[in-house]
């Protein structure tokens, strides 16, 4: 697979050409919503000039298209945000860009971040790179797949509850979602703003480091960013404690995915690190905490698109009442007018106590047994997914269906630790499947270098 | 099993900002049912005396200088964006 190094030190703009033709050649995958071909070239020929230069001088990337961007419109995979021209750009793309980066397109996703298959995008879905029956995942789906593809060496995505390494793993790529509060999230459509982060895909753990170097940091335009923390850790890791979550490897997990979780293990073992099975009680419900917290959130940052200061405005609306209902109704996909109306359910007087609160406060306790692992363990590990891709269609007749394929990763979000997806094997009808390395708060470094040290090249 | 009548989901899409056609009505009184059914299994979890968690950064009060910052961004560029608008200020229709 293809790693930024290929990409440096060559004509930027035979980069962006290439990868360009690559994306339009590869277009049945719908991966892409739209290319940002024009500035695209123009920054190359910057790039060639010696007018930008930098870690990332002429390497092509992607962003979901949740990340405001100039070039082409930010939609959020919504029919309300359709024609939406960004006046800004994002701090995660306005720090790649000062390094040379050049953003040829916008991948697709489901339609506000929500959903685990990229099939809620009001575009249409994107298909998974080894099965074009089978999802891509979500809800970062194209960027994972572009990744993928190798049409570029990397790509940005927003994870809230899996939405990076849930796709990673069906793809067959890496996908980090940092330490909440690492990477700006200015500029970027919130969803869920007390769990959303943003991260990349790669095709190694080196690539993600350089990303991650690049990317973090403390941003004055977002109050939520942590002071800088983030370095490279060149070292290899020796004799790590490693937990594996035994409710993550129970029967109701696909068994060709445990063998292959087994597998990274063993070979965890081998490379001297001590493996031992570790138990997280509250874990089983961290997925009914989720669809109380992040619903909830849902309700409020979804509160602004109302077709009046930006976004289609319904042309049916008489009254300013018909204006914001319309323009919602028609704007939104089913699954973000669920998710609104659970979340105002949820925070509405007589229930808040039984279902916000509640699940705050559980939150609370899973927060502690993570906190408690840390204390006797450096690194947690479980199956990214429960299954491989699914095919596409399978899960959407039943909301709750599609939610356990974010059963491994919601805990992780909950608590805002970091943690990442790593390619680790090939089921027998060649589907990827991944395992996924959880840290204990600001140790994103050290799972880099755990994956970094377990790659087989 | 959570009992969401046809008047639940009207109040929630008002709540919501929502124009729901009767279709959808129907469809999300049985989706939101389901929903609620899941999370109750919560109610299981013995959370007395335990404290909220609200946000996970450990940070608190982060302060900025009351000065104004306008981000680089041309007013003129954020009206333009606006579905309808008139002398440099967004059109609604009459509130009253």
């Amino acid at each position: 697979m293809v790693k930024i190094s290929d990409f440096l030190n060559k004509s930027a703009k035979d980069n962006v050409l290439k990868a360009l033709a690559d994306a339009e050649s590869k277009s049945e995958y719908h991966a892409l919503l739209s290319l940002t071909r024009e500035r695209a070239l123009e920054r190359a020929e910057a790039v060639d000039r010696g007018d930008i230069s930098g870690r990332l001088a002429g390497v092509p990337f992607v962003v979901k298209d949740n990340f405001l961007a100039f070039g082409a419109p930010t939609t959020a995979a919504s029919k309300i945000l359709e024609n939406f021209e960004a006046p800004l750009q994002a701090t995660a793309v306005e720090k790649l860009e000062a390094e040379g980066a050049i953003c040829i397109g916008k991948a697709n996703l489901d339609a506000f971040a929500h959903g685990g298959s990229t099939e809620n995008s009001a575009f249409g879905p994107t298909m998974n790179t080894y099965d074009k029956d089978r999802v891509a995942g979500g809800s970062s789906g194209g960027s994972a797949v572009v990744t993928a593809l190798d049409i570029v060496p990397f790509a940005l995505g927003s994870d809230t509850g899996g939405s990076i390494r849930q796709p990673a793993s069906f793809n067959g790529v890496v996908g980090v979602k940092p330490t909440y509060g690492t990477v700006s999230r200015y500029g970027v459509v919130a969803m869920a703003s007390s769990t959303d982060v943003i991260g990349m895909f790669t095709t190694d753990a080196e690539d993600a480091e350089l990303v991650m170097d690049i990317m973090s940091g403390r941003d004055a335009k977002d109050m939520t960013t942590l002071p800088d923390f983030f370095s490279v850790k060149n070292e290899v890791p020796l004799n790590l404690k490693i937990g594996v979550i035994s409710e993550s490897m129970t029967d109701s997990v696909d068994l060709e995915v445990r063998s292959i979780t087994k597998s990274y293990i063993e070979r965890l073992k081998e490379a001297g690190h001590v493996v031992e099975e570790v138990s997280m009680p509250t874990a089983k419900y961290s997925l009914a905490m989720y669809y109380i917290i992040v619903p909830a959130e849902v309700s409020s940052n979804l509160a602004r698109y109302d077709g009046v200061r930006f976004g289609v405005r319904s042309k049916k609306a008489k009254t300013l009442s018909e204006l914001y209902g319309m323009s919602r109704d028609d704007g939104f996909m089913t699954e973000n007018k669920r998710r609104i109306m659970i979340g105002s359910y949820v925070l509405s007087s007589g229930f808040f106590d039984a279902y916000y609160l509640q699940a705050q406060k559980a939150r609370t306790i899973l927060c502690n047994e993570f906190n408690e692992l840390f204390t006797s363990y450096d690194i947690l590990i479980s199956p990214t997914a429960p299954t491989p891709a699914f095919k596409l269609g399978e899960n959407t007749e039943d909301p709750i269906k599609m939610y356990m394929s974010d059963i491994m990763t919601v805990p992780a979000s909950l608590a805002g630790l970091p943690a990442i997806n790593v390619p680790a094997g090939i089921t027998e009808l060649g589907l990827p499947v991944g395992v996924q390395l959880i840290g204990n708060r600001r140790d994103d470094a050290l799972l880099l270098s755990l994956a970094k040290s377990m790659e087989v090249k | 099993m959570t009992q969401i009548s046809r008047e639940d989901v009207q109040h929630l899409a008002q709540l919501s900002s929502l124009a729901l056609s009767d279709q959808e009505v129907d469809n999300l009184r049985k989706d939101i049912a389901g929903i609620l059914d899941y999370v109750d299994q919560l109610q299981e979890l013995d959370t007395t005396g335990v404290d909220p968690t609200y946000q996970v950064t450990d940070l608190e009060n982060v302060w900025r200088d009351d000065v104004i910052d306008d981000y680089g961004i041309d007013r003129d560029d954020l009206i333009a964006i606006a579905p309808d608008s008139s002398n440099g200020q967004i059109k609604v229709p009459k509130v009253l």
